[in-house]
Order: structure tokens, then C-alpha cells, then sequence
């Protein structure tokens, strides 16, 4: 009975939870985040049993109300929608709990709408997944985004700017969006995707279908920071607070990309994507340069979260570039790599958390070899991740990194071959710098010696999240082989 | 069928003693009790595969998926248990020097460098038994990133850049591979290590053939030391000598000339790199490499840079063997891995124990040392003697048969490469051994020999070249283990 239910449970379960969180909030504002927790902790475990079911029973369509589309709203609880539900709720469960000491330090007092924006920013991002409709999709795209705004822009002075300006930026990239979705239901008279699709092979080269197609490419490009629409990630990432960033950055543009997956894949299928112009060697070349430009920036970089959001730039890369190549092993390394690097990023944003809750800061430069021993398991846990993130086996980053590399072989894209090849070294560069800063002494500047220092760990509800992604991040290295087999089969053609 | 396991477990023994030398690092003598019994351990399993592997048998495990269609999989085969022998046997030795070392030098964080050193051992035994690429990549990174900590330890200016540099090296070279593993598992839909190569009644363009090649020599030659992509080796010598002895003479670098082996033996097929002709740019490389690289051995003052342009040399005889593609010339190849790796890492002990004890690097300062180190330097003219390839010392035989194999190619010039070489090693090992025996030394006074645990290994590892040099078959039937094997890819 809870599994035909089960896509609405997801979303539902966020909108309780964004009920709860106030009403309680106002009594006692510290219950907030326990609350937050355990409604994330509720969805992610829908979820998961949600992608287990999916497995043995295949996929799910919700109709709202009963009332069967093109009339009504469903849910699609497919594959695709079922992997990404399933990673988005589980990081985010466990970024979650990583808040609770970055909240009291850096918005005290704020919890409850703090928290109760984090709620409704998922319930945004499970509906933009799970609906089987492009408006419902759109509604859903401004819930998150809205609240994805009010997230950003606590934090630092310049936050309410930067997230001011993503605001505007992402705000229009929503409107072309829209504007897209217009075109094609004037075309196609409907906005459910299944019903669309089957329609489209017959209006391939119907223009409107091609500007509708640029513009939700364009309008999706910017909220995936797809470059050269990236500009306002930078800023925004880095001066709101840590919390919010390790939230959004591991799983918000991870949302964006997913949009692109349904749209090209199996909205309009590769064939009619490629109709007219070869868009999708478009979107591929655009992220073989961002894969570089990321990189490239984050090597100039001397603070950490800014650093890892210029990385982040780079890696949505890889995912659009997976996606580009429309082969099975492309398919398969980009979702592979939708999971390895929401893991690396969130622990890697959360280890930047936990340094400037116990630092105050997050400056490279000032990072020395006492870290090593003030924070073991935290450098420990970034080490595995910048590893992954740089690609060696058998950690989780090298295996994503192999499929993409055999994706590109397949379509004979060596171009694409060597900028994978060529972003690994560059990650090897920002990450390997600190590494050295970290574990061993510089003997040009007079820092302290890590004997001097004494253990003096983040706590616990820091170092569990961020140990269990390390953890993660190995346990997908060796079981990957099962995770691509299932993704293998959820390529479309 | 019980001995299924024993690769995997002479693997595991090292990796999972890091836990108990990093839970002793208060106590040293408890910590490095830990890293010689799992040496010990490590050795005995690895023996005990090698009555299988003299009759030509495999161990073979499957552990599990690492992607769709490749396994996990070890296959403790003839070459790899050879290897195996060699790497794990020496770790011994390179224990008890270690351990007289890094005390006698005051080295600090020695537990960090004795879980190191453990983590080295297991990437290195596990390369000898990848039963394939990717398996193989696995290893291969891990030893990279294992020596590294090993490479900067003494975190001076100069260790940090060769860090650097080494990573650079290492790194690209792993990416590298990668792409190499990826283009042969598209063209041939395998990654398994096969006698006789995965090409075999495929038609490629030449081209192509080409490009796998070079980015498989690429991804191999940096730690095989070819040249031009040697860098790293001198530049690595910052790090402490017994690092320098087991890594960069024994375990690092030969991992490089094993997978060279294992590039040409077992993915591209001796019969295939020759139809295609690939197999002379690895001649013209190994051949120039040599004769450079002991050119350049000339001009370095500093001893244990010296020793790493003379590994370098070593290293390309090994790869001209290989390139030779023929039987002797193979087994000339395989058996100076064994031969090179004893002398060098006698030379590297002797290097080490010099500079612990008279704290002097630079040859130019080893006047007269004989004098006060005898031992040290009895078994440094060993290993000279038979880098040279002076009969009956263990390098004389090695070379005879990679001769043999030029002769047997009628190739001339490569044969003609081994004598020039044999004369310039002896150019520039026998000044060092000149000034030490015959030169006046000043500032010796009240030195003696270094501690036990250096000098008895390196007299032991001296010992050692002599005896296999006499009876190449005394110890574990290399000799024919060496001869078994290169028939095999034929």
C-alpha cells in the first residue's frame, strides 16, 4: 500500500515537516533542527525503500487526486527520479545534522526559519524530480529557489548580495525556462513529459520545438551553473554560511543536471536534440571548458570555500559531459559521478564548516600542520575525499572517472578524453597544496609545530557525517560495480 | 585449493600491520617488531606459492566486481610470484636497516614512515599479482600515493619540491594508464593479463596500435626511469636511503619495468608489438637511456644521485631485454630485476650507512673511508663489481643472457649498448672505490663502522649477489623460474 503512495509520501514528508518546524520552533526554538533532521531522516529512508522497490517492482506513476493526465499532476517515480531522490535526501539528512553547531555559532537564534527554509528548499527539489508535468516542474523550481535564496544570503556581509544576485540571474534562467515550457505546450497542448514526448518525434523540425528546447537548455544551464552561466555560484557559495552551502552545493546543481538528463534524453530524446543544431556537442564543449575553468580557478583560489565552489563549477562538468555523449558508459559515469560527488562535495563543504567553526576561518594560506593534530578525523575525512575528488582508485572519484573515459572513447571524442585526463591533474594541484600544508611543516613560513598542539576536535554530530561520506566514498569505490549495472539499465535507448 | 587465498593474504599482511605500527608509535621497539613479522609473514606466503609457479601454475582469485565485467582478481602467476619473491624478500632485509637508520639519523615521524613503508609493500606485491589493468591501476596509484609521505619525510624545502615533482610524474602517468586500460578494453573487450597478448587476430590501424603504445609507455616508463620522463628518480633521492634502497631501487621502479612486462608480454603480445614494429622505440629508448644515463652518472658528485642515474641505466637494460622480443633477451630482462635489485639496494644500504655514520654525501669527501668501514665498503666494491658486470657477481649473468638475446634478434648495436655501458659503470663506480681503498682520508678519527643492524644487512644483500651469481638456481630456482617464463611469451 506505501509503495503506490510512495513518490507523494517524499514530497509530503517536507511539507509536514515545514508545518512542524514553526510550531514547535516558536515554543522552543532549539528543537528546530532536531525536527529538520528527522523529517529529512523520514524521506531519505522513503527513499531509499522508494529505490529498492523500484528495483525489484520498476517504476511508479502517482496520479494526484486521482485524476489521470494530461488533466491531472503525476509523479513519476522512475530510475532516474528514484536515483536522485535517493542521493539528494541521504546527503542532505546528513548535512543536516552536520548544521547544528555551525547554526548556533553562525545564526543563533534563527533555527526555526533557518531550518524551516531548508525544509521547503527540499520539498522544491524532491517535487522538481519526481513531477511528471514541465509546469508543476516550474512551481517547484521557484519554491526551491526561493528558499534556496533566503539560505544564501545568511552568512557573511557580502551574502545577501551575492545571493541578491543569484537571485536575479537564476530568477531569469526560471523565466526561460517557463518561457520554453509555453512554447512547447502551444505546440504539443500539454505538459505532462511522457504524454510530450511521444508527440515530439513527429515536430522535430518544428522551430518553436527548437527554441523551446534552447531556451529550457539555457534557462536549466543557468541553475546547473553550466558554463559560461556559473557566475553567480562563486559568491554565493562562499560567503553564505557554512551550513547552507554544504546543503546546496552537493545536491542543488545535481537537481539542475537531472532537469537536463529528463529533458534531453527522454523528454526530446538525443535524436531530436541534435535535429537541428548538434546542441548536444554544444552543451559537451561548454562543459569540457567549465571542467577546465573550474579547475583552473580553484588552483588561483586561497580560500577554501571558494575553492571548492570553483571546484564544483568544474565537476557539474563532468556531469553534463557524461550526459553529452549519450552512450550508455557516458550515461552511466555522469549518474555514478551525480552520487560520488554530491558525497566528496558535501564532506568536503562540511570539513570547511568544521575548520571555521573551530579556526574562525577557511584561509588556505593560514592553514598549518597543527590541523594534523588538532583535527585528525577531519583532515582524515578530507584527505579521502580530495583524493576521490583527484580520481585514484579505488576510491568512489576514480570510478566515475573511468566510465566517463570509456564514454568518451566509445563516441572517438578524444578531445573530451583530455580534458578529463587534464581536470584530474589540475584537481591533483588545489587538493595535493593543502594536503601538503596540512600534514607537514613549511619551512618557509615560522608556524607552529604540530607537537605544540593538543586534540581539539569538531564535535560529534560533525565528525559522524563527515567520517560516514569518507567511509561512503570508499564503499562506493568497491560496490560500483553494482551501482552501474542498475544505472546501465535506466539509459533510456 | 587452499592456497587460493595466499595472494590476497600476502597482500592484506602488510596493509593491515599499519594498524598495529600506528597503535604502537609510542613504543618503537613494539612497532617495529610489527613491521618484521608481517615482512616475515609476508615472505613465507609469498613462498609458498613458488613450487606452483616453477611448475608453471597460477593462483587465481576473484574477489569481486570492481566495474560491470572486470573483476577484482588476483592471479599469482609465474612472473608476478618471481616479482613477488624479490620485492617482499628485500623488505626484510630494508627492515632491520631501517630500523638502525632512521635511529641512528634521529629521523622524526618514523611511525609515519614505518606505516608508509607497510602500505608500499602491500601496492607492490599487489602489482605482482593483478590479474589485470584495472586491478593493476589500483596497485599502481596506491604505491604512488604510499611513497609519496616517504619522498617529502624529512619535510625540508628540497623534499617538498621532489614531492612535488614525484606526484607530477606519478600522477600524470597514472592518468595515462588509465586512458591506455580504457582504449584496450574498448578495442579488445578485456583488461586480463594474458600470455600472448589481448590483440591477437584483431586488425587495428597502425595508428592506433601507436597511440595505446605510447600512452602505456608513457604511463609505465616514468616508473620504469626511461628516458625522458626519468625526472623524478634523482629528485626523489631527498628522501631517507632506505627508501631510496627498497623503493627506488627495488620496489617503485621495478613495479615500472614489471608492468613494461607486463605491457608487452601480456596485453600487446610479444608477436603482435613485433608485426607492428613498436617494440624499436622501446630499443631506441631503453638503448639511449642507458648509455645517457650512465653519462650522467659521471658528472654527479653527490653519491646517492650518482646511484639513481646508474638505477636509471639498470632499469633500461631490463626494458631492452623486454624490447628485444626474444627469449633470451626476455629472460636476460627478467633475471637482472633480481640481479639489479641486490646489488642496488647494497649500494643504496652502503650510501646510507655512510652518510649515518660520517654524515658525508658527496663522493668527493669518501677518502679513505675503507679504512674505518670496512665491511661497508667491501660490500659496496661487491655491488660495483657486478653493476659493472664483473663475473661471478650476479650482474655478469643477467647480462650475458641479454646479450645472448641481442644475438639471438641479430641485433648488434643493442649488444654493443651493454659492453659501452659495462665500461662506463665501471668508469664511475670504481673512482669511488679508488678514493675510499687507496686515497688518504682525513677527519676519520674515531669512526668506526656503523650500527649492526646496517651493516649486517648490506654485507648480507653482498653476500646474496655473490651466491646468485655462482648458483643463479641456490635460492628458489629463480634461474629457471626467469627462463620458464620467458618462454612462455613466446
Amino acid at each position: 500500500m506505501i509503495e503506490s503512495h510512495l513518490p507523494a509520501y517524499i514530497a509530503l514528508t517536507f511539507v509536514l515537516f515545514s508545518l512542524l518546524i514553526p510550531a514547535f520552533g516558536i515554543w522552543r526554538n532549539e528543537l528546530s533542527q532536531p525536527i529538520a533532521v528527522l523529517g529529512s531522516g523520514i524521506a531519505a529512508a522513503l527513499s531509499l525503500y522508494g529505490f529498492i522497490n523500484y528495483l525489484s517492482d520498476g517504476a511508479i506513476r502517482y496520479y494526484f487526486g486521482g485524476w489521470e493526465p494530461p488533466i491531472g499532476i503525476e509523479f513519476v517515480y522512475d530510475g532516474l527520479s528514484g536515483f536522485f531522490v535517493m542521493v539528494i535526501n541521504v546527503v542532505a539528512f546528513f548535512v543536516l545534522i552536520h548544521s547544528h553547531h555551525i547554526g548556533k555559532r553562525e545564526f543563533p537564534g534563527k533555527e526555526m526559519p533557518y531550518y524551516t527554509l531548508a525544509m521547503l528548499m527540499m520539498l522544491g527539489f524532491n517535487g522538481m524530480i519526481l513531477t511528471g508535468d514541465l509546469f508543476n516542474l516550474y512551481v517547484f523550481l521557484e519554491i526551491s529557489s526561493l528558499s534556496g535564496y533566503a539560505l544564501l544570503s545568511i552568512g557573511n556581509k557580502p551574502a545577501p548580495y551575492a545571493a541578491f544576485r543569484y537571485l536575479i540571474i537564476g530568477t531569469f534562467g526560471g523565466t526561460l525556462y517557463l518561457l520554453g515550457v509555453g512554447f512547447l505546450y502551444t505546440v504539443t497542448g500539454t505538459l505532462n513529459i511522457i504524454d510530450m514526448s511521444a508527440m515530439l518525434p513527429q515536430l522535430f523540425d518544428n522551430n518553436a520545438v527548437f527554441v523551446a528546447l534552447i531556451l529550457m537548455i539555457v534557462g536549466i544551464g543557468v541553475k546547473a551553473a553550466l558554463f559560461p552561466l556559473h557566475g553567480w555560484l562563486p559568491d554565493a557559495y562562499t560567503y553564505a554560511s557554512s551550513s547552507s552551502t554544504a546543503l546546496i552545493a552537493p545536491i542543488g546543481t545535481k537537481v539542475a543536471a537531472y532537469i537536463l538528463f529528463r529533458i534531453v534524453l527522454w523528454l526530446f530524446g538525443i535524436e531530436i536534440t541534435d535535429a537541428i543544431a548538434p546542441l548536444s556537442t554544444i552543451i559537451g564543449v561548454l562543459a569540457a571548458i567549465g571542467i577546465l575553468y573550474g579547475s583552473i580557478m580553484a588552483i588561483a583560489q586561497t580560500e577554501l570555500k571558494r575553492m571548492l565552489a570553483y571546484s564544483s563549477v568544474s565537476q557539474i562538468g563532468y556531469i553534463i559531459m557524461g550526459l553529452s555523449l549519450a552512450n550508455p558508459w557516458g550515461f552511466a559515469g555522469a549518474l555514478l559521478h551525480v552520487l560520488n560527488h554530491a558525497v566528496m562535495k558535501a564532506c568536503l563543504f562540511m570539513v570547511s564548516g568544521q575548520l571555521r567553526l573551530k579556526e574562525g576561518h577557511s584561509d588556505i594560506s593560514r592553514f598549518d600542520d597543527s590541523y594534523r593534530k588538532k583535527y585528525p578525523w577531519t583532515m582524515a575525512a578530507f584527505t579521502i575525499s580530495a583524493i576521490s575528488m583527484v580520481g585514484l582508485p579505488p576510491l568512489a572519484g576514480f570510478f566515475s572517472k573511468w566510465y566517463l573515459v570509456l564514454g568518451t572513447i566509445d563516441n572517438s571524442n578524444w578531445l573530451f578524453l583530455a580534458v578529463i585526463l587534464i581536470s584530474s591533474l589540475l584537481n591533483a594541484v588545489y587538493f595535493f597544496r593543502i594536503l601538503e600544508k596540512v600534514y607537514m611543516k613549511n619551512p618557509v613560513s615560522g608556524q607552529k609545530e604540530a607537537s605544540d598542539a593538543t586534540r581539539d576536535e569538531a564535535p560529534w554530530s560533525m565528525i559522524i557525517p563527515t567520517s560516514v561520506f569518507a567511509l561512503g566514498l570508499i564503499i562506493i569505490g568497491f560496490a560500483n560495480a553494482v551501482i552501474v549495472s542498475v544505472l546501465l539499465g535506466i539509459y533510456p535507448l | 585449493m587452499t592456497l587460493t587465498y595466499i595472494p590476497l593474504l600476502a597482500i592484506l599482511v602488510s596493509l593491515v600491520a599499519v594498524i598495529p605500527i600506528m597503535l604502537s608509535s609510542k613504543k618503537p621497539n613494539l612497532r617495529e617488531f610489527w613491521t618484521i613479522l608481517a615482512g616475515v609473514v609476508k615472505f613465507g606466503l609469498v613462498l609458498t606459492l613458488l613450487p606452483g609457479a616453477i611448475e608453471g601454475r597460477s593462483v587465481e582469485l576473484h574477489l569481486m566486481d570492481l566495474a560491470p565485467g572486470i573483476p577484482l582478481a588476483l592471479n599469482a602467476d609465474p612472473l608476478g610470484v618471481y616479482f613477488a619473491i624479490i620485492a617482499s624478500g628485500l623488505w626484510i632485509f630494508t627492515s632491520f636497516y631501517s630500523i638502525g637508520y632512521v635511529r641512528g639519523a634521529g629521523e622524526h615521524k618514523q611511525t609515519r614512515y614505518f606505516a608508509s613503508f607497510a602500505i608500499c609493500l602491500s601496492a607492490t606485491i599487489g602489482i605482482a599479482f593483478s590479474a589485470n589493468l584495472v586491478t593493476f591501476i589500483l596497485f599502481y596509484e596506491m604505491l604512488t600515493i604510499a611513497t609519496y609521505p616517504l619522498v617529502i619525510h624529512n619535510e625540508k624545502k628540497e623534499a617538498i619540491q621532489a614531492g612535488r615533482k614525484y606526484l607530477a610524474f606519478t600522477l600524470t602517468a597514472g592518468l595515462l594508464l588509465v586512458a591506455a586500460s580504457a582504449l584496450v578494453y574498448h578495442y579488445t573487450g578485456s583488461v586480463e593479463f594474458t600470455p600472448g597478448g589481448l590483440f591477437t587476430g584483431l586488425e587495428l590501424p597502425h595508428t592506433t596500435m601507436l597511440v595505446i603504445f605510447i600512452l602505456f609507455l608513457g604511463a609505465v616508463g616514468v616508473k620504469a626511469g626511461i628516458m625522458p620522463i626519468h625526472g623524478w628518480l634523482p629528485a626523489a633521492m631527498a628522501a631517507p636511503t632506505p627508501v631510496s634502497a627498497l623503493l627506488h631501487a627495488v620496489a617503485v621502479v621495478k613495479s615500472g619495468v614489471f608492468a613494461v612486462i607486463r605491457v608487452v608480454g601480456y596485453v600487446f603480445g610479444t608477436d603482435v608489438l613485433g608485426a607492428y614494429g613498436l617494440n624499436d622505440i622501446l630499443i631506441v629508448l631503453a638503448g639511449s637511456t642507458i648509455i645517457l644515463a650512465s653519462l650522467i652518472a659521471f658528472a654527479q658528485d653527490n653519491l646517492k644521485r650518482r646511484l639513481a642515474y646508474s638505477t636509471v641505466g639498470h632499469l633500461s637494460y631490463i626494458v631492452l631485454g623486454v624490447a628485444l622480443l626474444t627469449p633470451l633477451g626476455m629472460q636476460g630482462g627478467i633475471m637482472h630485476i633480481a640481479a639489479h635489485a641486490t646489488m642496488k639496494i647494497t649500494l643504496f644500504f652502503c650510501a646510507g650507512a655512510i652518510y649515518v655514520n660520517l654524515h658525508r654525501t658527496e663522493i668527493s669527501n669518501l677518502n679513505g673511508i675503507a679504512k674505518v668501514m670496512p665491511w661497508t665498503m667491501a660490500a659496496f666494491t661487491v655491488g660495483s663489481l657486478g653493476l659493472a658486470g664483473v663475473p661471478p657477481i650476479n650482474g655478469f649473468f643477467s647480462k650475458w643472457y641479454l646479450a645472448l638475446g641481442s644475438l639471438e634478434g641479430d641485433m648488434l648495436i643493442p649488444m654493443f649498448i651493454l659492453i659501452i655501458s659495462g665500461l662506463l659503470n665501471a668508469g664511475y663506480f670504481f673512482p669511488i672505490i679508488h678514493r675510499a681503498y687507496f686515497k688518504k682520508g682525513e677527519g676519520l678519527e674515531g669512526y668506526g663502522e656503523a650500527s649492526p643492524l646496517m651493516v649486517v644487512p648490506l654485507v648480507l644483500t653482498a653476500i646474496l649477489s655473490i651466491l646468485f651469481g655462482l648458483f643463479p638456481n641456490l635460492f628458489f630456482g629463480l634461474f629457471d623460474l626467469a627462463n620458464s617464463i620467458a618462454l612462455s611469451l613466446f
